[in-house]
């Protein structure tokens, strides 16, 4: 006979707060196998877990149930406890009575209270029916892959092959850098982009622990923890490994067709390219829908001219499939388009450009070398107008979000303006000025006190071209005065939004986003870089938007818990997988045919006494538990441990029963 | 709808990777929703039996949700497409039976849509309240 001890916690007033907790455990009592019943305020603390385990020292309790939080939040928790304890962890069953039933259910307290009991009476009937587990372990790859080449993801490879681990870094563009490559300066500091950014690349570059993979892109991911099996799609270069990155062809080439995607389209680039000149690797890449080459089949100068013979037009595209323990996502995130903007001229406007393309105009090493002029007729400015929350807390755009940094850099490129330009004015239209962070606020206070920056709080109606001038027609909020200003340039702070393409490659690992695009973080404070997908990590912007200190730091988070990972001997995996009870299994294949893991075997093998037969056998070490082939079976051979056949019906008929309670 | 619906009872089988989760973000956004729904947690709901759900209306259940994660991003690449090929023919095959289709209903909901929870749940409580109520 069980011997079930039931724990119901008050979670504070967050449980207690609606639910009738004494109750709840009165009713408990009142349960077959239920050898104590008790509800404390907080049963995740300390004091709460001796409970527990007092409780099962004093009535001998082989099973417990905790009705608490919800099993995703503090499952692992109650099931060390219980461990502790000297029981085993898998005889312990949750009853989620905060996230779906106190919190879901504030406005009925006795209905409330009912569903409680209910849900902790299933969870009796379940965890009656439970088996000790023994736990099992599979071997670890201690090699790690770090998607994305920006900020976040140099860093963390950086600090993974700081620990001895081996790296492979993979970037989409020719060179790795990403977003902060593109930026002037930085703030609170205004320290140069490039001056903290660039040391960080050749770093990467030459650890002998990191692989660098530019040009790359990972095209199907397979396995899970410890041992992922990536395939990674290696883009032709046209260019091979003799080159010493001399850059003649890049001057060379005669192609101006296409628009540098580093300089945000401003100005053109070669066919023959690399990204930027303090580009790591230093090895240009062939654009072939740009190469006059591959357009028409004549040209073959940058063949002609290459000293060591490094031009390869035939180069293939190529496949490379490599194991890893565990994976970095830190796939970055895009800049918002405001051509659905149609206040700000639906992107037509010439003279409406990104932040981003301001940070190319006012870079040294951008298409007007330092010099901000204007995109249509690249005259001087005077008069220069920022628009703040563009593609950010805007519900009308499905963007109600707040990306965080604008205010920052609004506030910057304002600054850098004056400081090249002194005799220029900058007004910035903003909703709320956000500026947490460390030295944020003081900086913006300069802007405005030692600049001279003129912020306007208030929303612009129109931006209109009258005598090669924008016409920017705003509301002064604070005055309730209409504002009309005649600018040179406008400058957009457009928010971040995820990266395009990043549903589809949240696919390759069935990570979760939000609804957004920005992918989920396991828990949104306790969790912050782990995903729900165990052995995948996110950091940077595709998480959420965010500055380049959060960045960094976010970076080595996943770095540490990826040295964490590999610092194990094994990795101990759970064992609520399948099994197949072979003497009722009639070997049709159904199971073999429907498992996505191959964890099933199909064996001739005796079963009874002089019996061969055709039967299924799950490989322990492969199975991930889905219950796919339980589903499926014919014959109810295949089971799944912690979520048997006769677990769940139990349940099922418990939560269609009346509730006994006197 | 309000969301005091008395002696109306729906068993939900909710997969532990979307819906679930899903479900703990309704919680978390403290959206409300009728409290008939008792959540029995799935690995997946390609682990769904029909038999539990023809378990759970012979028991008397007066209606069932099964929820998992929308196609494409099932936790284990494709439980949720055995669901979504079973669901069909156990709901025809349910209605042949004399089972309303008002009390059989499937959802895909995402870990992160937890308003989308509550609404689901309340119009799977309306739809069977319809039935209940008016036959």
């Amino acid at each position: 006979m069980a011997r079930i001890g039931v724990f119901v916690c008050h979670c504070g007033t967050n449980i207690a707060g609606v639910v009738d907790v004494t109750r709840v455990a009165k009713y408990a009592g009142s349960l077959p196998g239920v050898k104590v019943a008790v509800d404390y305020k907080f049963m995740c603390s300390d004091p709460g877990q001796n409970t527990i385990i007092d409780a099962i020292k004093k009535y001998g309790l082989d099973r417990l149930v905790v009705s608490a939080c919800s099993p995703r939040m503090h499952e692992a928790t109650f099931r060390r406890t219980a461990e502790r304890a000297g029981i085993n962890p898998y005889m312990v069953e949750m009853a989620n009575i905060r996230e779906h039933v106190a919190w879901v259910h504030s406005d009925d307290k006795e209905l409330a209270t009912q569903k409680a009991m209910k849900l902790m009476e299933m969870a009796v009937a379940k965890v009656r029916r439970s088996e000790a587990l023994s736990k099992m372990f599979a071997p670890i790859e201690k090699r790690a892959l770090v998607i994305g080449g920006g900020i976040a993801g140099i860093q963390a490879a950086l600090d993974i092959a700081g620990a001895g681990y081996k790296v492979l870094l993979v970037e989409k563009e020719p060179s790795i850098g990403g977003r902060m490559a593109q930026l002037d300066k930085t703030f609170p500091t205004l320290d140069c982009s490039a001056c903290i950014l660039t040391p960080k690349m050749v770093a990467a570059a030459q650890d002998p622990n990191i692989t660098l993979l530019t040009y790359a892109e990972v095209t199907e991911v397979c396995g899970f923890v410890g041992q992922f099996e990536v395939k990674i799609k290696k883009k032709a270069k046209s260019v091979n490994s003799k080159c010493i990155g001399c850059g003649v062809c890049t001057t060379k080439c005669p192609s101006k067709k296409a628009l540098s995607e580093f300089d945000e389209k401003l100005a053109p680039r070669k066919a023959i390219y690399t990204p930027f000149p303090q580009a790591v690797p230093n090895v240009p890449v062939i654009d072939r829908t740009a190469c006059t080459f591959f357009l028409t089949g004549k040209c073959k100068i940058c063949e002609k001219v290459c000293p060591t013979g490094a031009i390869d037009y035939t180069q293939q595209d190529e496949f490379i499939k490599e194991k890893f323990g565990a994976v970095v996502v830190a796939t970055g995130f895009d800049i918002y388009d405001h051509s659905n903007y149609g206040e700000y001229g639906y992107g037509e406007i010439k003279d409406v450009i990104t932040g981003l393309q301001f940070e190319r105009l006012i870079s040294s090493t951008g298409p007007t070398a330092g010099h901000v002029t204007r995109p249509s007729d690249h005259r001087e400015v005077k008069n220069v107008v920022f628009i703040q929350c563009v593609g950010s807390r805007d519900e009308a755009k499905k963007r109600p979000y707040c990306s965080r940094v604008c205010c920052m850099y609004t506030a910057k490129q304002a600054m850098l303006l004056k400081d090249h330009y002194p005799e220029t004015q900058a007004y910035v239209f903003y909703i709320d000025i956000r500026s947490a962070g460390k030295n944020y606020e003081e900086f913006v206070q300069r802007a405005q006190n030692e600049y001279g920056v003129l912020y306007l709080r208030g929303r612009v109606s129109k931006i209109y071209e009258r005598a090669n001038k924008l016409l920017v027609k705003g509301a002064d909020t604070l005055s309730g005065a209409q504002v009309e200003i005649e600018a040179d340039l406008v400058v957009l702070a457009n928010g971040f939004e995820p990266k395009k393409g990043a549903k589809e490659f949240a696919q390759l690992f069935h990570m979760s986003s939000d609804q957004y695009g920005f992918y989920n973080e396991l828990h949104p404070k306790l969790a912050p870089v782990e995903t729900a997908i165990s052995g995948v990590f996110v950091a940077g912007c595709c998480q959420s938007p965010k500055d380049i200190p959060d960045t960094v730091a976010m970076a080595s988070a996943t770095a540490a818990k990826v040295c964490a990972l590999f610092a194990k001997e094994k990795l101990e995996v759970e064992p609520l997988i399948a099994g197949v009870n072979q003497l009722t299994c009639s070997g049709c294949e159904t199971c073999y045919n429907v498992c996505p893991y191959s964890a099933i075997e199909m064996k001739d093998k005796e079963v009874k006494r002089g019996e061969v037969r055709h039967v299924a056998e799950v490989l322990e070490s492969v199975c991930k538990g889905c219950g796919a082939c339980v589903g499926a079976c014919y014959s109810k051979a295949v089971d799944l441990k912690g979520f048997t056949d006769r677990q769940v019906l139990d349940q099922v008929e418990t939560a269609t029963a009346p509730i006994t309670d006197n | 709808m309000d969301n005091k619906v008395p002696q109306l009872n729906i068993v939900g089988f909710l997969c532990n990777w979307c819906s679930y989760a899903g479900a703990d973000m309704t919680g978390l956004g403290r959206n409300t929703y009728p409290s008939n729904i008792k959540v029995i947690r799935i690995p997946c709901t390609g682990r769904m039996d029909p038999m539990m759900i023809i378990e759970a209306f012979h028991n008397g259940a007066d209606g069932v949700l099964v929820s998992g994660c929308h196609p494409g991003d099932c936790h284990y690449t494709e439980g949720n497409y055995y669901w979504r090929r079973r669901y069909p023919h156990l709901k025809s095959l349910l209605e042949h039976f004399g089972i309303d289709k008002r009390r059989f209903h499937a959802s895909w909901v995402s870990a992160s849509e937890g308003k989308k929870f509550a609404e689901v749940v309340k119009k799977v409580t309306a739809e069977v309240k319809d039935w209940r109520d008016n036959g």
